[in-house]
């Protein structure tokens, strides 16, 4: 979207990197995160067990991924929830606009849902005079602002409480300037609770949806996912397809990886599993119950074995607070819904390596996302092969706009490297070229890109090769 | 557009995606450990307590009495509850005992017995909310509440305060074990929850805020 057309990704770091107060917040608060963590985790060995555990269900689950999809609508229908599929997010929005539009609303009460940010719905529905309001706290800070979330657990994780203070003082009527958490939060709840109780639709997002018995589950710290699902008449749910488990039995090892890894939490404070509209003689609940299925370039994901592994994802965001790049710029900075290690890996696959491929540069391939992944991502090497791809159209490439980025003078420099590294005489130049002109190569050009921003390599003056001739080795 | 089409082209994409040939590992997961009846007890009230549950583990039949000088302590004055509840007929009877009348300092009982749509203004006007348990679990510390049409969802959510009377035979070892034991996959309610404590955000510097949305209070009585 706009956003996207103007995604100067490089500029986007530069600039992240020169505000010190975002970096003070995000510093403290993947601190706090990475240690909530690893306190809820103390036994190695039990966490590898889970993580294991929970690799073999979600693995599972795709492996039977269309016939789970089939039997989760046949259950849900049963149960009286209605089922609706979308290949593209302007079929889901406008899904969603329709049953709006049948019950007459003006209005929507959101819970968190990534899904629905990557649909772009707060936008969509504002075109069609609909008024989305996000009731997550720190969805609703940054929405009062006009900001979209900066991490997929811990939205507003980039404000500080000075900046919300001045937020709610700013756009909430007759509200005085306090720093302090306890009254900003009893602002929200008091302004929200109105819009709760009047709204006719709720929407949310699905953590995990349970094929076996047609149940949809979410997870909440906060009761607004419980107000959005249970207060309107009418529920909707959005989820990306790959979100289906087979039985009711995989819903505990992955709840627990999900929470402790999200949120360093045994257990959030709602685990709230929904498994039909109200029924005869029930007080309360919507009367209606959708559910969107999204696919949005998932099917395609699936169909490389190596790439299908980004599906595994449960979005606990672990791999953003341990992640050395997004630490330091946060997730604006990356252009688009998803961030961090998880970003780097899917929004590529999703808008094409020519929109969205430079986000797989930004790794130092430390790793850490993958030793933490709760089911077990190999994040780096995915990122490894999205960056081949950039430059090869080769046989096994499957992302949109494979080799977008070969160009013949890279290609002629391979092919060198090669040569220099096969050929013995030409080797022997090149070290000798190298220990000779090296140090004098201008910080200018193509190798200012790299020079820029580290130590240029001193040369030896002789390779280790001749010198290793002459004086032969030390052995001490 | 047409779901019916978008369903097909999806589906068939699926299939054709090769992914049955995905390779699963043999990985179980571990097992919460098998605790006794004291230890579960110990467990929840120990798990609970620490994100600021109050928890009271109290004789089977002196609950109500528990509530009362809860009721007195915190100054309610409107307790929602459901009459028809399995634990309705005590609290009304505990209400009533010695002749006592509202005027010593209990909060008035009020029925949810309505539809939403036409209590909605009484619902968001309480001072605090009681429910039974169908159960809990000890390696999270949770109780567990499958909502009835006696004891309706929005009871243990929009009260400020909610109180869930336990009974410490129906604590499991782990969620694991009761889906298992009470064979949820053989039906599921509309709504089944568990919850932890009360209602919490930390989205402002980490700051733990109770009470942003749901409960601020929460009161699990242990009926031993
Ligand atoms: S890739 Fe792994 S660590 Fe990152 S959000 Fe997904 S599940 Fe969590």
């Amino acid at each position: 979207m706009e956003a996207e057309k103007t995604f100067d990704f490089e500029n986007n770091i530069e600039k992240a990197l020169r505000d010190d107060r975002l970096r003070k917040n995000l510093r403290n608060a993947m601190d706090i995160l990475v240690e909530k963590r690893r306190s809820v985790f103390p036994d190695r060995e039990h966490l590898e067990r889970l993580r294991a555990a929970g690799n073999a269900i979600k693995r599972r689950a795709l492996k039977q991924l269309p016939c789970l999809l089939e039997q989760l609508e046949a259950n849900c229908t049963k149960n009286g929830i209605q089922v609706h599929w979308a290949e593209d997010t302007a079929e889901a929005n406008g899904i969603v606009l329709d049953i709006l539009r049948r019950h007459d609303a003006k209005e929507v009460v959101k819970g968190k849902s990534m899904v629905s940010e990557e649909m772009h719905l707060n936008h969509f529905l504002q075109t069609h005079g609909i008024d989305a309001l996000e009731t997550d706290l720190g969805e609703f800070i940054i929405q009062l602002n006009h900001e979209t979330p900066s991490h997929i657990i811990v939205p507003a994780i980039h404000k500080n409480r000075d900046e919300v203070a001045a937020i709610f003082q700013e756009k909430i009527p007759d509200t005085p300037y306090t720093e302090n958490v306890e009254e900003l939060t009893a602002i929200a709840r008091r302004v929200l609770r109105e819009r709760f109780a009047r709204a006719k639709v709720g929407l949310s997002g699905v953590n995990f949806a349970i094929a076996e018995t047609g149940t949809l589950l979410l997870v909440e710290n906060e009761g607004n996912g419980r107000m959005c699902t249970t207060v309107p008449e009418v529920h909707v749910a959005v989820m990306g397809l790959e979100k289906v488990l087979e039985k009711l039995s995989d819903v505990p090892p992955l709840l627990r990886l999900l929470t402790g890894s999200a949120t360093g939490q045994l257990i959030t404070t709602y685990v709230n599993m929904i498994t039909s509209p109200r029924r005869q003689g029930e007080k309360d609940g919507p009367r209606e119950v959708h559910l969107i299925l999204l696919d949005n370039g998932r099917s395609h994901i699936l169909s490389d074995p190596e790439f299908r592994q980004t599906l595994l994802c449960i979005r606990c965001g672990t791999c953003l607070n341990h992640c050395p790049v997004y630490v330091r710029i946060g997730g604006h900075a990356y252009g688009h819904v998803y961030p961090g290690p998880i970003g780097k890996i899917l929004t590529p696959q999703m808008e094409g390596l020519r929109r969205a491929g430079v986000l797989a540069t930004a790794s130092s391939l430390c790793g850490a996302c993958a030793e933490v992944c709760p089911v077990q991502i190999p994040i780096p090497a995915l990122i490894r092969r999205l960056r081949r791809e950039s430059y090869d159209t080769g046989d096994g490439a499957t992302v949109a706009d494979a080799g977008y980025r070969s160009n013949l003078a890279e290609t002629l420099i391979w092919k060198g490297w090669e040569l220099a590294n096969t050929v013995p005489a030409l080797n022997r130049l090149g070290t000798r070229l190298a220990g000779a002109v090296g140090d004098k190569m201008p910080n200018r050009g193509p190798l200012k890109a790299w020079t820029r921003v580290r130590t240029a390599p001193k040369f030896a003056a002789k390779s280790l090769h001749d010198r290793v001739g002459k004086e032969g080795v030390k052995n001490e | 557009m047409n779901s019916q089409a978008s369903r097909e082209r999806i589906l068939a994409r699926l299939r054709s995606s090769g992914t049955e040939q995905t390779t699963v590992p043999v990985a179980p997961a571990p097992e919460a450990p098998s605790l006794d009846r004291e230890d579960k007890i110990a467990r929840m009230t120990e798990l609970m307590g620490a994100i600021r549950t109050e928890v009271h583990v109290v004789a089977a039949d002196d609950w109500p009495n528990k509530l009362k000088e809860l009721a007195r302590e915190k100054g309610w004055k409107r307790l929602l509850y459901g009459p028809d509840s399995p634990i309705g007929p005590d609290v009304e009877a505990a209400w009533t005992a010695g002749g006592e009348d509202h005027g010593d300092g209990l909060p008035k009982l009020i029925p949810y017995t309505e539809p939403v749509e036409r209590f909605k203004e009484n619902l968001f006007g309480m001072d605090a909310g009681i429910t039974s348990c169908r159960g809990g679990v000890a390696d999270t510390g949770a109780v567990v509440l499958w909502p009835t049409p006696e004891e309706p969802r929005l009871l243990s959510l929009v009260p400020p305060v909610h109180v869930a009377v336990l009974d410490a035979d129906t604590i499991h070892d782990s969620l694991a074990e009761m889906m298992a034991v009470e064979n949820w996959a053989g039906g599921m309610p509309t709504n089944a929850l568990l919850i932890s404590g009360p209602s919490k955000t930390a989205d402002i510097e980490f700051t733990l805020v109770f009470g942003v949305h749901g409960p601020k209070e929460m009161v699990v009585l242990i009926r031993k």
